[in-house]
């Protein structure tokens, strides 16, 4: 679509604000865990792409995540991943990028059997 | 669905006399008081007359003037010396 | 000579003579030079003197009726101040409805006033342009007066202190303040669509009629007094944003798509921001109006359907998701105050959970929602309170790329599940809340690709640091006096020394 402004050139000034260069070699990764609502959105975090995908489940998760009543009964190995809605089964050793998560990816977990405090998602 | 207009005024003693005028001249209207206003609903049409606020206060009384009480209104305008009128027709 | 004596002439003849006629067509620049902005968007004008002004408003009579509305607002925000009005509101968690206002609504009112002084130099038609003109005066005057109310909350209560360094940097101000920068970078018709037609006229009674209603109700008069006052400028800005669109209809059918795009982006947008207000009447008054449902009922169905209703025989329709709007209005309130209620250690106002009384209320106001979805949730955070753990979230949000809110909102008919929305634009990835922000994304990905998210900003390292600490000292928040729970807050510590004294002269 043709971009309506008054410059003609408009589209090539344009300075896209977080392309990834100015995240200081991080990528911006989005996790979610389903429903569990109380946690009201995504949360965001600038990640080396290198990190491995165990210290997401390791060190990140606890640490944001920890303080839900649910938290102590996740079965990890019946966890269900999607990254960016793709289904994937991932492997603690290998990087976040090797998993293809990248700039801006989201990652999503449900929780089989927990569905937020007393059910309610939250 | 029916085609409300609406007007809603301050409820100061400014106000009043209009309010009144309105439902007086304009049958079928719906007065909704709330907190400090007050909302006036009628199907159609809506007219505030000069002369009937006029005959309340007992003094001259411009249709300007309601600029000082309005706090809302619904509805196409149409503004002369002796009236102001709110209509969805045209 | 002979002098005839001549009836006085009616005001509409009146009003002809002294508005028209006083433009005057350039000789020595072109007309496109002179009116750069005119024709980029591709607005067709073929007659500008075919413009009606609605309300008949001579230039004179504008500034006698401005007088006195000055006039008696400064005489009762004197009164409240010199006779403590503060002391008599509803309670003090009142306040913070008022902070959320004053900074998030008034630096708004400034916006627009540039907005329109902007419009009324580019539009080349002089009926529009003296409107516009007038309008801008009218904005400046609203923010003027919000800055006495606020200047006097300022001198007893926390949260007041930088609104103007805040409006610029703090996360959850990003959302008002990026609607109007939208609004403001766009076009002159564009915006004279965005704020004079889907703002005013069909959104803004939600938020100062019901919200002032309820300022009167709890005691506050400061605030009831500009509310008004303000309002019965709107009047004339509704009137002006509904005689714009029937114009712009009216001059060429080529304009109806153009339109319907604005109206469909700007009613969603509208819908966005107002969100903070559905908390504010739901959760953050102590003596409520109306729930925000019944507000979206009488404002936008009734009053909006006749209006849409009227403006069908140009061909255009009811804003694009306005059904998904009315569907979101039983949760909108409970989803924002959550996030507030998690994130108040980065507010510059006070949270606290319902009440016992208030989730009932909020349960027979909200009967398919509220028991199933949201009350749990406040049980579960009353525990966790109760067991000395309460709830913070520690990290930040992900947030709309176009309307900034982190992205809590759920999916149509799906409660449980959060609405995740992607684009892709050169190569970037794009995250929206919903269909609504995502088809602005996709109309204008240029734009929208240049947000300043405040997430996003905070990691690239141009807040202040990387701890919270940091950030909220870039706001110049004060810690432990600004944000943080109501309980325990220096506000209620005031608050309670005054109602004690209050006690003992009772006796």
């Amino acid at each position: 679509m043709a971009v309506v402004a008054l410059e003609k050139d408009y589209a090539d000034k344009v300075e896209v604000r977080d392309r990834v260069e100015n995240f200081h070699g991080n990528h911006v990764v989005y996790l979610h865990w389903e429903e569990h609502l109380g946690f009201c959105a995504a949360l965001a975090f600038p990640l080396p792409p290198a990190m491995p995908f165990g210290a997401l489940i390791q060190e990140i998760i606890p640490t944001y995540y920890g303080m839900h009543p649910d938290f102590a009964s996740i079965d990890w190995s019946a966890v269900r991943w999607t990254i960016d809605g793709k289904e994937v089964t991932p492997d603690p050793a290998k990087s976040l990028a090797e998993h293809g998560v990248g700039h801006k990816s989201l990652v999503r977990f449900w929780t089989p059997g927990l569905h937020g405090f007393k059910g309610s998602h939250s | 669905m029916p085609r409300i207009v609406s007007i809603t005024l301050q409820n100061t003693d400014a106000a009043r006399p209009i309010i009144e005028a309105i439902t007086e001249d304009n049958p079928g209207a719906v007065v909704h008081s709330f907190p400090g206003i007050v909302k006036i609903d009628r199907e159609g049409s809506l007219t505030v007359h000069r002369a009937s606020v006029e005959s309340r206060i007992g003094r001259d009384w411009d249709p300007q003037e309601l600029h000082l009480s309005i706090v809302s209104m619904a509805g196409n305008v149409d503004e002369d010396d002796d009236y102001f009128g709110l209509a969805w027709a045209h | 000579m002979t002098m005839v004596a001549k009836a006085k002439l009616g005001l509409k003849q009146r009003y002809a003579l002294l508005t028209r006629g006083l433009d005057w067509e350039p000789s020595y620049q072109s007309k496109s030079a002179v009116y750069p902005y005119a024709e980029f968007e591709g607005i067709k004008i073929h007659d500008w003197s075919k413009w009606e002004d609605p309300f008949r408003l001579t230039m004179d009579a504008y500034w006698k009726y401005q007088a006195e509305k000055e006039r008696k607002l400064y005489a009762v925000l004197d009164s409240f101040a010199q006779n403590n009005g503060q002391m008599g509101l509803s309670d003090v968690r009142y306040i913070n409805a008022i902070k959320l206002f004053l900074t998030g609504v008034s630096p708004l009112e400034y916006q627009a006033h540039r907005g329109f002084a902007h419009v009324g130099r580019h539009i080349p038609g002089v009926g529009p342009r003296v409107a516009a003109q007038m309008q801008s005066l009218d904005e400046l005057r609203h923010v003027q007066t919000q800055i006495h109310t606020l200047s006097h909350y300022n001198k007893f209560f926390d949260g007041f202190h930088e609104w103007q360094h805040m409006h610029d940097r703090v996360w959850y101000l990003s959302v008002p303040k990026s609607f109007f920068d939208d609004a403001r970078t766009a076009g002159p018709f564009e915006y004279f669509i965005a704020i004079g037609f889907a703002f005013e006229y069909v959104l803004t009674n939600l938020l100062f009629v019901p919200f002032m209603s309820g300022a009167a109700y709890n005691g506050d008069l400061a605030t009831v007094t500009f509310g008004f006052s303000a309002q019965s400028d709107e009047s004339r800005h509704m009137t002006l944003g509904i005689e714009v669109i029937k114009f712009l209809l009216e001059q060429d059918p080529d304009n109806l798509p153009i339109v319907q795009k604005w109206v469909d982006k700007w009613f969603w947008r509208g819908h966005r921001v107002l969100g903070l207000v559905a908390m504010m009447m739901d959760y953050m008054l102590p003596k409520k109006i109306m729930s925000w449902r019944e507000a979206w009922d009488i404002y936008f169905t009734e009053a909006g359907g006749s209006l849409f209703e009227d403006l069908a025989r140009y061909g255009l329709k009811v804003p694009k998701y306005a059904d998904v709007a009315t569907a979101e209005a039983d949760h909108l309130s409970h989803q924002n105050w959550s996030t507030f209620y998690q994130y108040t250690q980065a507010a510059a106002f006070h949270t606290w959970l319902p009440t016992p009384q208030e989730m009932d209320w909020l349960s027979e106001k909200y009967p398919t929602t509220f028991d199933k979805h949201y009350r749990p949730r406040y049980e579960m955070w009353a525990e966790m309170e109760k067991e000395g753990k309460r709830f913070y979230n520690n990290a930040l949000p992900q947030l709309c790329t176009v309307c900034q809110i982190p992205m809590v909102y759920t999916e149509p008919g799906d409660p449980g599940t959060i609405a995740f929305r992607t684009s892709q634009h050169k190569g970037e990835t794009y995250h929206c809340c919903s269909d609504g922000c995502k088809d602005i994304f996709d109309g204008e990905p240029e734009k929208y690709s240049q947000s300043w998210l405040p997430v996003h900003q905070i990691f690239q390292g141009n807040c202040g640091g990387a701890s919270v600490e940091d950030v909220l000292k870039w706001y110049r928040m004060n810690l432990g006096a600004d944000n943080l729970d109501q309980a325990g807050s220096p506000d209620q510590k005031l608050w309670n020394e005054w109602m004690a004294a209050r006690q003992r002269v009772a006796g």
